[in-house]
C-alpha cells in the first residue's frame, strides 16, 4: 500500500514541483515522515487484500472447467458455459425458488414482527416491563444457529415436548422438525424467534426519537390511538423502516446458510436447499467447482445490484439510504 | 457510511405516562398483557425445558412424561460430559479459540484502526476505501475456500481465525472512536517527543478501554458461535469446536458412547440428558456475558455493526 499514489499524493507531487520543498513536502517526504504509521497499516491492509480481494479474483473459475489438480492457471476456459447451465440445472432452479419463497415469507412475516412488538412495548408505560421484555426477546440473537435448532428440536422434534404432551393425551404425534411440508413456515418462525429482539430494539430506539409535540398536537386535533399510529408514529420511524428494508433486499438471494444447512438433513433438499447450501454441496462436496462459483458470483452481483438500486430508489423518495 | 441507525440506537427508557396519552381501557390492557406474557413464555420456555431435562435423573427421563422441573436433581450428565472425551475437549478447543482468536483479532483491528485514524498519512484513504468495499461485495464461498486450501490452512486452527481476522464494522467503529479523541492530547504527547507507538499505548488505548472491551466481547462471542468455518476447514474430528460437537451429537443424534468417558460403575445417563447438558454448557458462556452485550448494544456503542 505504501507505494500507492492517492489523488492527494498526486496533487502534492505537482505542488512540490512548483513550490519550494520547505513549504510543501513531497509525497516521498510525507511518507517518510509517517513511516512508522505504515507498520500499523500494512499488516491489516495485507489481510484485506489477501482474504477479501484475492478471492474476488478467484471468481475467474466461474469461467473455467475448474479442477483443483490443474489449478487456476491450467484449468481450461469455457467462456460462459457455466452461466448457461444456470438455465438448465434443475437443482439450481429448486434452490432459487426455495430461496425466493423463503425471502418473500420473511419479508411478509419476519420483517414486521419486531415492529409490532416495538409498538406494543412503546405504548407501555412501565419501564421495568419494557426493559425486561427487551432482554428476554433479544437473548436468542446471541446464540448460534446450532443451539437455536437444538432448542427447537427439544420442543418440536420427534422426542420433544410437544410430542410428549400429545402422547400423554393419547393423541397422534407429529415431528414438526422433519416435515418437509412445514419447512418454510418453520424457517420463518425460527427466524422470528431468533431475531425479533434485535429488530425490536432498533425500532424502539427510533420510536423514542419521535417528538412529543407531534403527539400533543394530534391529541389536541382529536386524533385517537389508531390515527396517531398512522399519522405520527409510523411516519416518524419511516426512515428506519426503509433502511432495514434496503438491507433486507440486499440479502434477497442469501437467506442465510447455517439455518438451512443444519436442517437440510432432516427436511430434505427438496424443502431446505437454498442458494447458499446449493453452492456448498455442488461445489465443495460435489466438485463441480466452476458451476458453483458461477452461482455464487451471480448471487453476489445481484445482491450488490439490489442494494445499490434500493438505495437510489430510497434516496429519490427523499430517504437517507445507507450510504 | 454513517446512517440514521447509528443515531437512532440510544434507547432512553422513561417511566410515567405522558400527559397526552389517555390511560388504556381494560380490554386493551388485558390484550397487551396476554400478548407480552405469551411472547415471554415462547422465548423462555425452550431454555427452561432444556435445563430441566439436563438436571433430571436418568429414571425420570426414561419414564417419559413431561419434565418442567427436575424432580430428582442429578449432575450425572454434566459429570459424564466434563469427565473427558470429545465434549470436554471441544469445550477446551472453543475456549482456546475464543481467547487466542480474540487476542489476534484485537491486535490486528487496533493496529489498522490506529493507522487509519491519523490524518495526513498518504495512502490511508485508499486502505479505508478497500475496507469499506468489503461491506458491499463479498468474494463468495468457493473462492474463499480455495484460498484457504491453497494457503495450506485446512485442518489448522488458523483457518478459523485468519479469514475474517478484521471485521470491517468494528474497524470503522474503532477508527471513528480514535479520531474523536481530542487532538490536543495527542499533539501534546508528540511535542514531548512521543512516538506513534507511545501515543497509541499511553494515550489512545487508555482512553478507549470501554469500546475495546465491547469489541473484544463481540469478537469472542462470534468465535464461540462460529460453526460453518469449522465444517469447511476442519476434517479432523478431534479438532472440532463445541458447536460442531453439538451438531454431531444433538442434531444428528450420533451415539453418545464415544463422546464421553463413562464411569464403569454406573449405567450411562440417557442420551437425551447428555444432549441437553451439552446444549446448556455451550450456551452458558453466552448467558454469562449477555448482560454486557445487551447493555452496550442498546447504548449504541456498536450500532454501526448492525448492518452485518
Amino acid at each position: 500500500m505504501a507505494t500507492t499514489t492517492t489523488p492527494d499524493g498526486v496533487q502534492a507531487l505537482q505542488v512540490s514541483a512548483t513550490a519550494t520543498a520547505r513549504s510543501a513536502p513531497s509525497l516521498a517526504q510525507r511518507m517518510a515522515r509517517e513511516r512508522w504509521m505504515y507498520l500499523f497499516i500494512i499488516p491489516g491492509a495485507a489481510y484485506f487484500v489477501i482474504f477479501e480481494y484475492l478471492p474476488l479474483l478467484g471468481n475467474v473459475i466461474a469461467f473455467q472447467d475448474f479442477s483443483p489438480f490443474l489449478g487456476f492457471r491450467d484449468s481450461p476456459f469455457i467462456g460462459l458455459e457455466n452461466f448457461r447451465r444456470l438455465f438448465s440445472d434443475a437443482d439450481f432452479k429448486l434452490a432459487l425458488v426455495n430461496t425466493l419463497q423463503i425471502e418473500v415469507l420473511q419479508l411478509i412475516f419476519a420483517f414486521p414482527a419486531p415492529l409490532v412488538l416495538a409498538l406494543v412495548l412503546n405504548s407501555i408505560v412501565s419501564a421495568p416491563v419494557k426493559r425486561s421484555m427487551q432482554s428476554i426477546a433479544y437473548l436468542p440473537h446471541f446464540l448460534s444457529w446450532v443451539i437455536v435448532i437444538a432448542l427447537w428440536q427439544q420442543v418440536f422434534g420427534g422426542a420433544g415436548f410437544v410430542n410428549q404432551l400429545l402422547r400423554s393425551q393419547g393423541l397422534d404425534t407429529i415431528n414438526i422438525m422433519a416435515n418437509p411440508d412445514l419447512a418454510k413456515p418453520l424457517f420463518v418462525l425460527q427466524s422470528i424467534w431468533k431475531e425479533i429482539g434485535w429488530g425490536t430494539i432498533i425500532f424502539l430506539a427510533a420510536l423514542t426519537r419521535i417528538e412529543v409535540e407531534l403527539y400533543e398536537a394530534a391529541v389536541v386535533d382529536g386524533a385517537g390511538g389508531w390515527r396517531r399510529l398512522w399519522h405520527v408514529t409510523l411516519p416518524g420511524i419511516r426512515s428506519v423502516i426503509v433502511l432495514l428494508l434496503i438491507l433486507r433486499l440486499g440479502h434477497m438471494l442469501s437467506v442465510g446458510f447455517e439455518q438451512y444447512f443444519l436442517q437440510r438433513g432432516a427436511l430434505g433438499p427438496q424443502a431446505a436447499e437454498v442458494l447458499d447450501t446449493f453452492v456448498y454441496f455442488r461445489g465443495i462436496q460435489g466438485g463441480d467447482w466452476g458451476f458453483a462459483a458461477a452461482v455464487g458470483l451471480v448471487r453476489g452481483v445481484v445482491g450488490t445490484a439490489l442494494i445499490v438500486t434500493a438505495n437510489s430508489v430510497a434516496k429519490r423518495f427523499g430517504e437517507e439510504g445507507i450510504y | 457510511m454513517a446512517t440514521a441507525l447509528e443515531r437512532s440506537t440510544t434507547v432512553t427508557v422513561t417511566s410515567g405516562r405522558p400527559a397526552w396519552m389517555e390511560p388504556p381501557g381494560p380490554p386493551e390492557q388485558v390484550a397487551k398483557t396476554l400478548f407480552l406474557v405469551a411472547i415471554a413464555v415462547v422465548m423462555l420456555f425452550p431454555f427452561v425445558y432444556v435445563v430441566a431435562i439436563s438436571f433430571s435423573s436418568a429414571k425420570d427421563v426414561l419414564a417419559g412424561g413431561l419434565i418442567l422441573w427436575p424432580k430428582n436433581p442429578s449432575l450425572d450428565a454434566y459429570q459424564a460430559i466434563l469427565r473427558g472425551g470429545i465434549v470436554a475437549r471441544a469445550l477446551l478447543v472453543s475456549t482456546g479459540l475464543a481467547v487466542f482468536g480474540t487476542a489476534a483479532k484485537m491486535v490486528a483491528t487496533v493496529a489498522l484502526a490506529y493507522g487509519l485514524s491519523k490524518r495526513a498519512v498518504p495512502g490511508a484513504k485508499l486502505v479505508l476505501f478497500l475496507v469499506l468495499g468489503t461491506l458491499l461485495f463479498r468474494p463468495g464461498l468457493i473462492p474463499s475456500y480455495l484460498l484457504v486450501k491453497n494457503l495450506g490452512l485446512i485442518d489448522t486452527y488458523q483457518s478459523l481465525i485468519l479469514p475474517g481476522l478484521i471485521s470491517a464494522f468494528y474497524l470503522v467503529i474503532l477508527r471513528n472512536f480514535f479520531m474523536n479523541i481530542p487532538q490536543e492530547l495527542i499533539e501534546a504527547a508528540r511535542l514531548d517527543g512521543g512516538s506513534d507507538w507511545q501515543v497509541l499505548w499511553h494515550i489512545v488505548l487508555p482512553l478507549s478501554k470501554a469500546v475495546l472491551a465491547v469489541i473484544a466481547l463481540f469478537y469472542g462471542v462470534d468465535i464461540w458461535n462460529a460453526f460453518f468455518n469449522a465444517v469447511l476447514y476442519l476434517n479432523d474430528a478431534s479438532m472440532w469446536p463445541v458447536q460442531l460437537v453439538l451438531r454431531q451429537y444433538v442434531l444428528q443424534g450420533s451415539a453418545m458412547a464415544s463422546a464421553i468417558t463413562l464411569d464403569p460403575n454406573q449405567p450411562p445417563p440417557p442420551a437425551q440428558t447428555l444432549q441437553m447438558a451439552i446444549v446448556v454448557v455451550a450456551t452458558l458462556p453466552i448467558l454469562v456475558v449477555y448482560p454486557f452485550l445487551q447493555r452496550y448494544f442498546t447504548r449504541g456503542v456498536l450500532s454501526g455493526a448492525i448492518k452485518a
